[in-house]
């Protein structure tokens, strides 16, 4: 099987401040890969040099053998990225529907036209994918009023809007209820396999990590210290020095 | 100490505490427990006149403090640590605790630097580093050293566990409980249960802006039915 | 260029630098603490050079008496701060940033009118400065030894406040409340002694920065948008927030102007600071030594969604517009062609701030830009005056394409801030280049053609054009294109994620919404038949934004209403009083202070109040 992202030798550092150190790991399509580890152990940097948002000091980034390293947040979308965020971001004041909408104008590359009436096309389509995540009976609410777990509803229908081959899930469950981040959790792996989509995500809530990530890797400053099936992490005593601690 | 008797708040046009009533008393450790969007945060803004309640009444040390300014009800002994941690990451660490210095009062332990480097190591080794260059759990620990440099006798603590990693969740454990044995009182919401099991002496469980239990960890702990309906654990 | 003229130009540059410099660092200083931009900073200037003028008559010309004055008027100053402070800006902290704005444009109003009753119209030109007067020699040409000691002070006053905020606990407090004040005052700080401490100090800098001048130049009336604007390029330059980015930048901008009038080059002082500008912005978006502004901490209320008008209200009105000459006379005919192109300016100005999400304090520059092209195709380029008229919105489009170039690089204030520079640049242009634009008399005699020279037709001409151009801006707000203006103002950051190049969009709307504003100003120009530099003017800019706020931002045809009630309004001061202006301001300060969430948001808070629970 081969790779749809492989990190290879990813160098960060911020005045001096080594905050990612070498930094490898692939994920193959239909796959959840895990990337844990304390607060300030790199987690958010190493996801933004994979989304764009930052650019490596070194390393490199490919999607499918595509080298991608340093490409911005809107031309790695085109080549079939989606992304949701730690906070999430919708357009507040757009309705649910209108939201994937915007996304999926955006696949057609049809967000040109000056004159026409948004919102006519594509409407079948939104509405498929909203209620894939089960979303469908609120999408004439304006985002803005949904409720925090609703919302990564959302994000998750805009990001597939995109046909995506990578999902890039930066803490998809924070501020969510526990029995919600699994629920929500197992929709997205429930359609990244069916859609054989490859998954990456952080997380914090080690349930969500354990029940559902096929794979995990754990990064502590700024380097990875341990990899592997779950119950393998799970038994490294590295990790459970650095982070898991004596609960789990 | 502490005592909040039928306290409404708005967060915008939003209607989003209908009366919630509550108490800490004394020495004691109190946890607030909900779902997220169940009011919690909102109910410790509001208590520490960050949300300005609409109705009802806040008593603390006995005095009346809900039409207060959030700086006036700081100085009458009440701590605040917000979620997210909000250092001023600009600031070193030294400063940091600067800006939360607040004279010695009666009736409450006191602190100065030197004990708080005893209390939290880490901090005494990086004195001068910048907040926005400390780690999460670090700047977590300076959050709350930097609420204690105003001698509280009370301290409101706003999901402290959220975010962290586990490890990071048993210090945080470690020092509240000192809090405890500092003579400090302590109302968190949270929604972590187990984090709270481990440090409460008593839970609230609010829903919808409601209280919808209130009573020791023991009697929580016996209860299934109610923490599968209101904390879906 | 000798090496001596040289040297020579570049400390009058230095000289010109530090009071440059003392006004921005007032301003970052009150921006980062309170977040607000505070539009009066050059009225404080003017303030402080009018007072230390006035001071220095009182206790006279001697080396005493002069240095007496510069600190009263300095403290005096930094006094009227902090009446200004607590009187009007410490009730409205928690109103929305664009009501905070238009409060401090009401106080520039207001301070104006009282220097116009206090000074009068006449220049001032103040005393030498005693004892400093005697020019000293260097490289055989004589400086003025003021001009020497003004060099210190600049550097001296960065150091002293360097001092004050990184050694002394009230720094840690400013710098702590620059970042979260809400925090700040949940540790038990009085947040509203802070603000008004630091807006003493904010003040006093600029009361100095202006006293400090008075041997050097005239107290006049137009000082407060002049310096206000000047004061906005070093913040841009030097990045918000700096206190050594605002010296870096005020120095590089003093010293390169000076450069440009000392070669003889005065009018390419504009040039030279566009250019400085537009350099640093590529290069460093944020200013030479600022960050990236922190994602801004507060839950944004969240506008709320925007309907497309209906249909047939809408041609109510058009029908019942169309027939008021009928029945009015002359001036009602008028004043509703006033009207309609400000109803047109405003829509277009609402276009980039509202959906779009992009203040502009500097809108008139396209109205004007507009007319003023509209007069010269005709008077100049002797095109008939029809074409002229269409001709010339294009004009004021390629402008727009200019400025908007570099202004979607910016976002929130810093973007503001710049198309208050760009309209001020656009102003001294027109103001200065007397061969084209007849400079501060006008353009005369710009009259529409026989067809049109009738009142009533020229209105319904003047109705059609701009409820055509009305439509057209409706119309784009509810296509892909207006949708995506929306989206990047929601969140910028979900836009670039789903590959949207969101910067082209609001180039786009830019160019769109300037163009549309300049059909406006061409309309006007030939309605009046003359044109002045007062329409290019920030005074205009703020206009346009007073109509949508009052109006209401989040409403689509809020812009139009704002604009007929304050045209008809002010056209109705104007003939009331002389001191128009401070009338105006004050009524602003009362709808602020009274509806502090705006009229819409105040008459909804009440409306939830009242209602049954």
């Amino acid at each position: 099987m081969t790779a749809v992202l492989q990190v290879d030798g990813l160098h960060k550092a911020f005045g001096g401040v080594r905050a990612v150190e070498d930094v490898a790991f692939a994920v193959s399509a239909g796959e959840l890969l895990a990337l844990i580890g304390p607060n300030g152990a790199g987690k958010s940097t190493c996801f933004n040099m994979l989304n764009g948002q930052l650019e490596p000091d070194s390393g490199v980034v490919e999607l499918e053998g595509r080298d991608i390293t340093g490409m911005s947040p809107r031309a790695i979308w085109r080549l079939g990225v989606g992304r949701t965020f730690q906070i999430t971001a919708t357009f507040a004041s757009l309705s649910v529907r209108e939201n994937v909408q915007m996304a999926l104008y955006s696949h057609a590359g049809k967000l040109r036209s000056l004159l026409s009436r948004f919102g006519t096309a594509l409407r079948t389509e939104a509405d498929a994918l909203l209620d894939q995540v089960g979303m469908l009976d609120q999408a004439d609410r304006p985002c803005g009023v949904l409720a925090y777990g609703d919302l990564k509803r959302v994000e998750l229908a805009m990001a597939l809007a995109n046909q995506p081959r990578l999902l890039l899930m930066d803490e998809p469950t924070a501020g969510m209820a526990p029995r919600e981040r699994v629920a929500l959790m197992e929709l997205a792996a429930r359609l990244a396999r069916a859609q054989k989509i490859a998954v990456l995500f952080t997380e914090h809530d080690m349930d969500v990590v354990f029940s559902q990530a096929d794979r995990i890797v754990v990064l502590d400053r700024g380097r990875v210290i341990a990899g592997g099936l779950p119950a393998e992490v799970r038994a490294n005593p590295d990790v459970q020095a650095v982070y898991l601690g004596s609960g789990h | 100490m502490l005592r909040v008797t039928d306290l409404h708040a708005f967060y915008g046009l939003a209607h989003i505490l209908h009366g919630v009533s509550l108490e800490a008393k004394a020495g004691e450790v109190v946890a607030l427990l909900g779902r997220n969007g169940a009011g919690k945060s909102t109910a410790i803004k509001a208590i520490m006149g960050l949300v300005p309640p609409a109705r009802g009444e806040v008593t603390f040390a006995g005095a009346r403090i809900d039409r207060l300014p959030p700086y006036r009800i700081a100085r009458l002994g009440l701590g605040y640590v917000p979620e997210e941690r909000r250092i001023f990451t600009e600031l070193s660490v030294m400063e940091n605790l600067e800006v939360g210095r607040q004279p010695a009062r009666q009736g409450a332990p006191t602190w100065d630097e030197d004990k708080l480097f005893k209390l939290f190591p880490n901090l005494g080794r990086m004195r001068e580093r910048p907040g926005g260059r400390m780690s999460g759990g670090e700047q977590q620990m300076l959050t709350i050293a930097r609420t204690l440099m105003g001698n509280p006798k009370c301290v409101l603590l706003d999901e402290p566990s959220e975010g962290l990693a586990p490890i990071i969740v048993q210090e945080m454990a470690h020092s509240i409980r000192a809090l405890k044995r500092e003579g400090l009182s302590v109302l968190l919401c949270e929604q972590n249960l187990r984090f709270c099991e481990a440090i409460a002496d008593r839970a609230y469980i609010i829903e919808k802006g409601q209280i919808r239990f209130g009573g020791t960890m023991a009697e929580l702990a016996a209860n299934t039915s109610l923490r599968e309906q209101y904390l879906s654990v | 260029m000798t090496f001596a003229s040289f040297v020579i130009q570049l400390l009058n540059g230095l000289a010109a630098a530090s009071s440059l410099f003392l006004v921005s660092a007032g301003l970052s200083l009150i921006f980062g603490v309170t977040r607000i931009v505070n539009f009066a900073h050059g009225s404080l200037y003017m303030l402080g050079l009018y007072g230390a003028y006035s001071l220095i008559e009182a206790l006279g010309r001697t080396p005493l008496g002069f240095w007496s004055a510069v600190v009263l008027a300095a403290l005096a100053v930094g006094l009227a701060g902090v009446v200004i402070e607590v009187v009007v800006l410490r009730r409205i902290y928690r109103s929305p940033e664009l009501f905070q704005l238009l409060a401090t444009f009401a106080i520039v109003l207001v301070i104006k009118d009282v220097a116009l009753a206090a000074w009068g119209p006449e220049d001032l030109v103040g005393p030498r400065a005693p004892g400093l007067s005697f020019p000293i020699e260097i490289l055989g040409r004589g400086i003025p030894a003021y001009d020497l000691m003004l060099i210190v002070v600049g550097p001296v006053v960065l150091a002293l406040m360097w001092l004050l905020l990184a050694r002394t606990r009230w720094g840690a407090l400013v710098r702590a409340a620059t970042q979260d004040r809400e925090m700040v005052g949940a540790l038990g700080v009085d947040q509203a002694r802070l603000f008004t401490s630091v807006f003493f100090v904010g003040a006093a800098l600029a009361g100095l920065g202006g006293a400090l001048q008075i041997p050097r130049e005239p107290a006049t009336l137009d000082l407060d948008l002049s310096v206000i604007a000047d004061a906005f390029v070093v913040t841009v330059v030097g990045g918000l927030g700096s206190l050594g980015g605002a010296f870096l930048a005020a120095v590089l901008i003093g010293v390169a102007k000076a450069f440009c009038i000392g070669f003889g080059f005065s009018k390419l002082t504009l040039v030279v600071e566009f250019v400085i500008m537009g350099v640093v912005l590529v290069l460093r978006p944020y200013g030479l030594l600022g960050k990236a502004p922190a994602t801004p901490r507060a839950i944004g209320e969240t506008p709320p969604p925007l309907g497309p008008p209906r249909r047939w209200p809408v041609a109510a009105w058009l029908v019942l517009f169309a027939l008021v000459p009928l029945v009015g006379d002359r001036y009602v005919t008028v004043l509703l062609t006033d009207i309609v192109c400000f109803a047109l300016f405003a829509v277009s100005l609402h276009f980039i701030m509202g959906p779009a999400g992009m203040v502009s304090f500097g809108h008139a520059a396209y109205f004007g830009l507009g007319a003023y092209a509209g007069a010269l195709l005709f008077k100049k380029a002797g095109l008939p005056m029809e074409l002229a008229l269409v001709l010339a919105p294009f004009v004021a489009g390629l402008f727009a394409v200019v400025y908007g170039w570099f202004c979607v690089r910016l976002s929130g204030v810093y973007l503001a801030m710049l198309t208050l520079a760009f309209a001020q640049i656009s102003w001294s242009i027109v103001f200065q280049w007397d061969e084209l634009t007849a400079g501060s008399n006008g353009l005369v005699g710009v009259w529409p053609s026989a067809w049109l020279s009738g009142k009533p037709a020229y209105y319904w001409m003047a109705l059609a054009l701009c409820g055509i151009g009305i439509a057209i801006l409706w119309r784009a707000l509810f296509s892909p294109f207006g949708y995506v203006l929306r989206a990047g103002r929601d969140s910028p950051l979900r836009a670039e994620a789903i590959g949207i190049d969101l910067r082209a969009y609001q180039w786009a709307a830019f160019v769109l919404a300037g163009t549309m504003a300049g059909l406006a100003g061409s309309i006007f120009a030939f309605s009046k038949g003359s044109i002045a530099p007062s329409s290019v003017s920030i005074a205009q800019s703020t206009d346009g934004l007073v109509m949508v706020l009052l109006g209401g931002v989040e409403t689509l045809t809020g812009p139009v209403v704002g604009a007929a009630i304050f045209t008809w309004l002010r056209d109705l001061l104007a003939r009331e009083t002389d001191f128009w202006r401070a009338a105006l301001g004050l009524m602003i300060l009362l709808i602020v202070v009274v509806f502090p969430q705006g009229l819409v948001g105040g008459l909804a808070a009440l409306y939830a109040r009242w209602r049954p629970a």
